[in-house]
């Protein structure tokens, strides 16, 4: 703005160079006319004319912008005009002004006009159309001039005279000095006005420049043309937009200019080459990098514009352009960005344009550009804003360092010697190609060219500027979370220091590189880093290291035949070194080895008795690529005993597991990553618990074998790379195998062992020995152990069906383990012998030997010995722990006299009723325990073993009269699962009487009774003489099983034994009711009579040899009572319900007793129940008669307890024993009592009589009752 | 030239790696090794935009002075990376998110398979015939 006022202020004498590129160019201005004027104006205008910005409506439809507008104000020369032809944008004028402040017609006619008129011809000439003439007037002038013309008259001469049509083209300007709202108003008139010509004419010159500027690019394919022409005339366009600070604009044009050079690059490489390519494609010379300090590389801008610039100065200074436009747009993120991009781009372009450049050239080039374009970035942003940024320079630092990484490299100063002559030579060429340091940069104490300088002027040098440069970039990515990119670098680094002979500073960064890719699992890389590791380690002495990584490299598969094959020798060298050191053992882990695949058990359950053989089968993979002979492979083995756990015990071990005896070792160290690993996957189980006695079911569910595994903090991935401490654990248990060798891959190994202490063996560790070098797997993991058991000789005797029916043979099983007893020749079994249960031989039993795991051995016949007592069976010779089976046939006899007993027993009520509830809640058996001593041949105690058994039968006795006559019925229920056949049916009377005989009224042919039946019996009682009190009746049948073909043996009938009591009918009760008098039938609610007739049946027999009988000159009584009762409410009885009678104890004698009865229902009732029972009055009582309601309510509770008695004894017990025991509850009270009788002894004919009630027509009220 | 085409599971290690065998294998898988950085932040930087809204290309993600290397992230955080050679100027971005596309179609073929465990290393002949077809396409 100085220059540019003072170049309008100063006299036309002075010449200023019009170009002047700079970022302080403007838009040039002219003015003519009154010079004065215009100075004593300038202030107030410079300053008010970018005061307000204006819209800038743009062609091409390109977006409308608010610009503010400057300009630079020069006095007319004609020289300013542009030729035509010239394209240059910058120094074209704009807008011509005119001024005057002439209000004199006559000045104006005379000088003024002329004038302009002269100043309007040679801007016609130069077809420039963008003129103002301003007016300016002040009231000071017009009152010294008298002879003035109205005011408007000379502004209407101008436009009169110059701008026909075009009256805008001149403006007043009033009083401009003066401070008036006036003088404003038409300043800013005029502003505006200025404005928007200036805009106008942006607008139309552009306009045409821009379409002479695509016209031009339109040629391009056309011979002559060339790109750097073309590049100068849009940089101009660039220009005058940075002047008009539309830098946005001004970096399209570059970018536009960048692409079309890059475009033919490609399409250069693709073989259509255009001519003027090839210039660029001259041989690089210079590699003294991009330039960015100056805004225009002037140097570079005149090579192209001469086209004498090379390929890296065009794009250089192509960058540095855009680059300093981006940082006016306050992006400097994007120039780093740009910048890797460019960088990466020429190097691709010089090779696709085969452009001859010495090695390390662009190595060069590329270091001093990027250390450039940080600093320029560094020197337009503060020190917080590029650590938020870090992300965006990083890769130029990176990028960097690669490069001189490899410029160290390529000089030798990555060496231990340091550099060649032919290094030196080298150097010194690249050196040349720097050329001098630019003079910007000479006098600073840093600058990428002295650094470049001194890294590569001596070892010690580069090595500071690398390790600087490294480590700050291995930090930069560190801190932006970049960390594969940082080991990248710290990789490149260790190279580095293993070339400068620092391997253990090469550790740090090759362990972290590896981890990072152990830990994603990138195998190829994983190889390769551990090959250098390999080598570090080597060079370190970390003998254990170095061989566990080799083995690792041994078996890794990324590696060729021979590499592997080396490192498993260098291996195999160490491990038989001359042993200097003894005892001096390295232990390495085994999963880079060999892998442990399967573990096979024989016996599959691996449970073994004492002194048993195993076999452990082991599956390795040898991961080697050669066979290696081994020294010794042992299993550790810890060992323990559970005593008390029933686990543990023989019967569970060989019940429970049942495994195929194959252990799965899952692949650990497999290709896969360990990132995978890091979470193992369930190892669900199923599991059953059974109880241990019947071996049902307790609960069943699902467990999780590996929680430790799961549940564990997750620790950071170093755990499987590096075994520290791998440790062998001492135990006095090793499986161990000699002398093997290991062929790569597949390779089984088998280990005996002898089963030495009962308990379990778990395997816990594998250890293969190399000579000095051991293999070990520290876990073996899922957990594989076997256990040893011991067990006592054992006899089990079972039945072969559910349960034991006693009566039919039937067979059992003998099982004798042996355990640890071995079976001699001549050991026998001796069975005591029972003769309820005969043990049936039958010589082509045989006894089965089994193995313990239930292998049939042998067969070999069984040979049975019978005398009275003892029964001796002679074992087949047999090893310890095997089984031996056999059967026998066994038959339980029920005798007769067992049956008594029996019965006998159930007297006793408890038992009785216990015995009741039993059958009536499963409806079982009744069952006998048959005891067997049996004395084993390993033991001095007998073992005594019950068998049960079920009696199939059960048996039931009624007897049943009609009248005098009598009749027996035996009732047989088969209660077992089976159908019997019974056949030959009896019932005899054990007592020998002739007098009287059982008249069978059944079937006399078989009869089948089937599972859960009953079949009646039934004879007649028939007599002739007297008879006596009692009868015992012996009731026999034959049965067998009806399934089963005819027996060779007799089986026993089922016998049932029973007495029948007071048998005789005594009393014959007979019942009538009678409709009132002259009536039909009876009517409810009417009383009826009923008659109960008692009738004596029999004389005097020994049956009434009672208290009850009274003797009096031979004519006997005896005391009966009667009840009339009603229990379903049928009849209300009216008057006295009881009563005691006297009875002649004489036959035919007969007692009838009236009552009133009343019915209560219609339709058919039954009648009323009569019971009878005998009155024994007390010895001492007084013979008078009782009330016998009241004396009934008293012994209510005896006759109820008896009758309660009578429904729950069985048949087989007897009312006389019943009454004694009821009796005796009585004795001493000196009350009357009652004695019911037995069933047959009164026989009441009325029973299930029915009488018609008919209902009364006076009843109100009928009762339905529906159910 | 496609180089290198290479799937990762979420957790990072490589599904699938397919590279031109005449080129250095090393250096590739280094380089996409690294480039799986770049993946990461720009994820991260994802990770606040609503998820149907989100663009799986990831687009170029590290330029070097011999390849350029493009990403595409699937929902499920599977990423495929594929390796440009850096003198092939000629694919455009949208050639390369087509690609991707591809890739992904083919990928969600795999995972219908039943017996493919997700996270397992890929070994599909289609998968291989469509990476294949799409190297030759390309060179």
């Amino acid at each position: 703005m100085d220059a540019a006022a003072a170049a309008a202020a100063e006299e036309e004498g002075r010449e200023k160079p019009p170009v002047i590129y700079t970022m302080e160019n403007k838009p040039i201005v002219t003015c003519a006319g009154d010079q004065n004027l215009f100075t004593s104006l300038y202030p107030t205008l410079s300053q008010q004319l970018p005061r307000e910005p204006m819209e800038w409506r743009r062609s091409y439809g390109r977006a409308p912008k608010m610009i503010h507008l400057e300009s630079n104000f020069v006095q007319f020369k004609e020289e300013l005009l542009p030729k035509e032809g010239n394209k240059a944008l910058l120094t074209f004028p704009f807008l011509h002004i005119y001024w005057t402040e002439c209000c004199d017609t006559e000045v104006y006619k005379t000088t003024v006009k002329d004038d302009i008129t002269k100043w309007q011809n040679v801007l016609k000439a130069h077809n420039s159309l963008d003129w103002l003439i301003v007016v300016v007037e002040s009231d000071a002038k017009k009152k010294n001039k008298t002879n003035i013309l109205p005011r408007t008259s000379i502004v209407d001469k101008i436009r009169n005279d110059f701008c026909n049509k075009q009256s805008d083209r001149c403006v007043v300007l009033s009083d401009p000095l003066k401070d008036s709202s006036r003088s404003q108003e038409s300043w800013n008139a005029f502003l505006t006005k200025l404005r928007t010509l200036l805009l106008m004419s942006f607008t139309k010159n552009l306009g045409k420049f821009e379409d002479d500027m695509r016209t031009l690019r339109e040629k391009r394919t056309e011979p002559g043309w060339s790109f750097c022409e073309y590049f100068m005339v849009q940089e101009e366009l660039a220009f005058v937009f940075e002047m008009l600070q539309q830098f946005e604009d001004a970096l399209v044009q570059y970018d536009e200019l960048d692409a079309l050079f890059s475009q033919y690059v490609v399409n250069f490489g693709a073989g259509d080459g255009a001519n003027w390519l090839t210039f660029f494609c001259q041989p690089v010379r210079s590699w003294n990098g991009l330039i960015l300090r100056k805004p225009i590389d002037m140097e570079k801008r005149e090579l192209i514009q001469n086209q004498e610039a090379t390929l890296l100065d065009l794009r250089s200074y192509l960058f540095s352009r855009q680059c300093t436009l981006l940082i006016f747009l306050q992006r400097p993120w994007e120039v780093s960005q740009r910048a890797l991009e460019l960088l990466h781009n020429c190097v691709q372009e010089l090779k696709l344009l085969e452009v001859s450049v010495p090695p390390g050239a662009l190595d060069c080039w590329v270091f001093l550009s990027c250390l450039e374009v940080l600093q320029r970035i560094e020197g337009c942003c503060d020190r917080a804003q590029i650590d938020a940024n870090v992300s965006h320079t990083v890769g130029l630092w990176s990028y960097a360092t690669e490069k001189l990484k490899s410029l160290g490299y390529l000089c030798g100063l990555v060496s231990e010697k340091g550099p060649n002559s032919e290094d030196l030579n080298r150097t010194v060429d690249l050196l040349a190609g720097l050329g001098a340091e630019r003079p910007e940069t000479a006098n600073a104490s840093q600058s990428p060219y002295k650094k470049l300088k001194e890294a590569l002027s001596s070892v010690e040098a580069f090595e500071k500027h690398y390790l600087d440069l490294s480590h700050a970039t291995i930090e930069m990515y560190t801190n932006i979370g970049r960390i594969r990119s940082a080991k990248l670098v710290g990789k490149d680094l260790a190279e580095f220091y293993m070339r400068k002979k620092g391997p253990q500073k090469a550790e740090v960064y090759l362990q972290g590189a590896l981890k990072t890719y152990l830990a994603e699992g990138w195998a190829l890389l994983v190889t390769h880093t551990r090959k250098q590791l390999a080598e570090c380690q080597k060079q370190l002495g970390q003998i254990e290291n170095y061989l566990q990584t080799s083995s690792l490299l041994a078996g890794d598969n990324h590696l060729t035949e021979n590499e592997r094959k080396s490192f498993c020798q260098e291996i195999l060298d160490f491990a038989n070194q001359q042993e200097e050191n003894q005892g001096q053992k390295v232990v390495l882990p085994m999963q880079c080895f060999a892998q442990l695949q399967t573990l096979h058990f024989d016996p599959p359950n691996a449970v073994v008795h004492v002194g048993g053989k195993l076999l452990i089968e082991l599956t390795l993979l040898s991961q080697m690529p050669i066979p290696v002979q081994v020294d010794q492979i042992a299993i550790h083995v810890h060992f323990s005993i559970e005593k008390n756990s029933y686990r543990k015990t023989a019967e569970w071990l060989t019940k429970h597991k049942t495994s195929n005896g194959v252990i799965s070792f899952p692949n650990e160290i497999t290709s896969f990553p360990l990132s995978r690993n890091n979470l193992p996957a369930l190892e669900l189980y199923e599991m059953y618990e059974r109880s241990p006695s019947d071996n049902s079911l307790n609960t069943a569910g699902i467990i999780c074998k590996n929680v430790h595994m799961l549940l564990r903090r997750q620790e950071s991935s170093s755990s499987l790379d590096m075994p520290s401490g791998v440790t062998l654990e001492d135990g006095a248990h090793v499986l161990k195998c000699s002398n093997l060798i290991l062929e790569p891959g597949v390779n089984k190994i088998t280990f005996n062992t002898q089963a030495k202490e009962p308990g379990t063996y778990t395997l816990r560790q594998l250890c293969i020995s190399v000579g000095k070098v051991q293999f070990v797997l520290l876990h073996i993991y899922p957990i594989a152990q076997y256990d040893v058991y011991s067990q006592e000789p054992q006899l089990k005797v079972e039945p072969m069906t559910d349960s034991l029916l006693a009566g039919i043979p039937q067979k059992v099983k003998f099982t004798v383990t042996t355990g640890h007893y071995t079976m001699k020749n001549g050991d026998t079994l001796q069975l005591s012998n029972a003769d309820a249960m005969p043990i049936l031989y039958h010589p082509e039993s045989k006894a089965v030997i089994y193995s313990n795991t239930r292998e049939k051995i042998s067969e070999s016949s069984l040979k049975i010995q019978s005398s009275e007592k003892i029964t001796s069976i002679s074992l087949p010779v047999a090893p310890a722990y095997h089984v031996i089976e056999f059967e026998l046939e066994v038959m339980y006899l029920p005798s007769a006299t067992q049956s008594v007993v029996e019965t006998e027993n159930t007297t006793n009520k408890e038992v009785h009723r216990k015995n009741k509830e039993k059958q009536k809640q499963d409806n079982c058996m009744a069952t006998v325990d048959q005891k067997v001593t049996i004395d084993c041949p390993w033991s001095i105690y007998s073992t005594i073993i019950a068998l049960t058994f079920c009696i199939p039968f059960n048996a039931k006795h009624s007897l049943l009269s009609a009248g005098k006559r009598k009749y027996v019925q035996v009732c047989v229920q088969n209660l077992s699962d089976l159908s019997f056949q019974l056949s030959d049916n009896s019932l005899k009377n054990s007592a020998d009487c002739t007098d009287f005989q059982l008249i069978p009224l059944n079937p006399e042919s078989q009869q089948v009774i089937h599972s859960k039946q009953s079949i009646f019996f039934v004879w007649e009682l028939r007599w002739t003489k007297e008879l006596p009190l009692s009868l015992q009746c012996l009731f026999s049948v034959s049965f067998c099983p009806a399934t089963s073909e005819e027996q060779s043996i007799t089986l026993k009938p089922f016998i049932y034994e029973f007495q029948v009591e007071n048998f005789f009918t005594l009393y014959h009760v007979k019942t009538e009711i009678f409709p009132p008098p002259g009536a039909e039938y009876c009517k409810t609610g009417s009383l009826c009579s009923l008659e109960v007739s008692i009738t004596r049946l029999v004389d005097l027999s020994d049956v009434d040899r009672d208290e009850a009988l009274t003797e009096s000159d031979g004519y006997c009584t005896t005391k009966l009572m009667y009840e009339v009762g009603d229990n379903s409410s049928n009849w209300a009885v009216c008057g006295k319900s009881s009563g005691v009678v006297s009875m002649p104890v004489a036959a035919q004698a007969t007692h009838k007793v009236h009552m009133e009865v009343m019915p209560l229902f219609a339709g058919y009732l039954p009648f009323p129940d009569v019971r009878l029972f005998k009155y024994l009055p007390h010895h001492s009582a007084h013979s008078t008669q009782l009330d016998a309601d009241s004396w009934i309510e008293n012994d209510n509770l005896s006759v109820d307890k008896n009758v309660d008695d009578q429904a729950d004894s069985s048949s087989i017990r007897s009312r006389g024993s019943l009454h004694s025991a009821a009796s005796g509850e009585h004795k001493g009270l000196p009350m009357p009592r009652l004695q019911s009788f037995s069933s047959g002894q009164v026989f009441n004919c009325s029973i299930g009589m029915q009488i018609l009630v008919i209902p009364s027509k006076d009843d109100h009220v009928l009762e339905v009752s529906v159910t | 030239l496609l180089l290198s085409v290479v799937c990762f599971a979420p957790q990072n290690y490589p599904l699938y790696i397919r590279s031109v065998p005449t080129e250095n294998e090393l250096k590739f898988h280094y380089t996409v090794h690294t480039s799986l950085d770049v993946v990461d932040e720009k994820i991260s930087a994802m990770g606040k935009a609503l998820v149907d809204q989100r663009e799986l290309y990831l687009g170029l993600l590290y330029p070097t002075e011999d390849y350029k290397v493009y990403g595409y992230v699937t929902n499920s955080r599977v990423k495929f990376v594929m390796v440009v050679d850096s003198s092939n100027t000629a694919l455009r971005d949208n050639e390369i998110r087509s690609m991707f596309r591809k890739l992904h179609n083919s990928y969600t073929d795999i995972m219908c398979n039943p017996f493919y465990n997700p996270g397992d290393r890929i070994h599909s002949r289609a998968f291989d015939s469509m990476v294949n077809s799409m190297m030759m396409q390309v060179c």
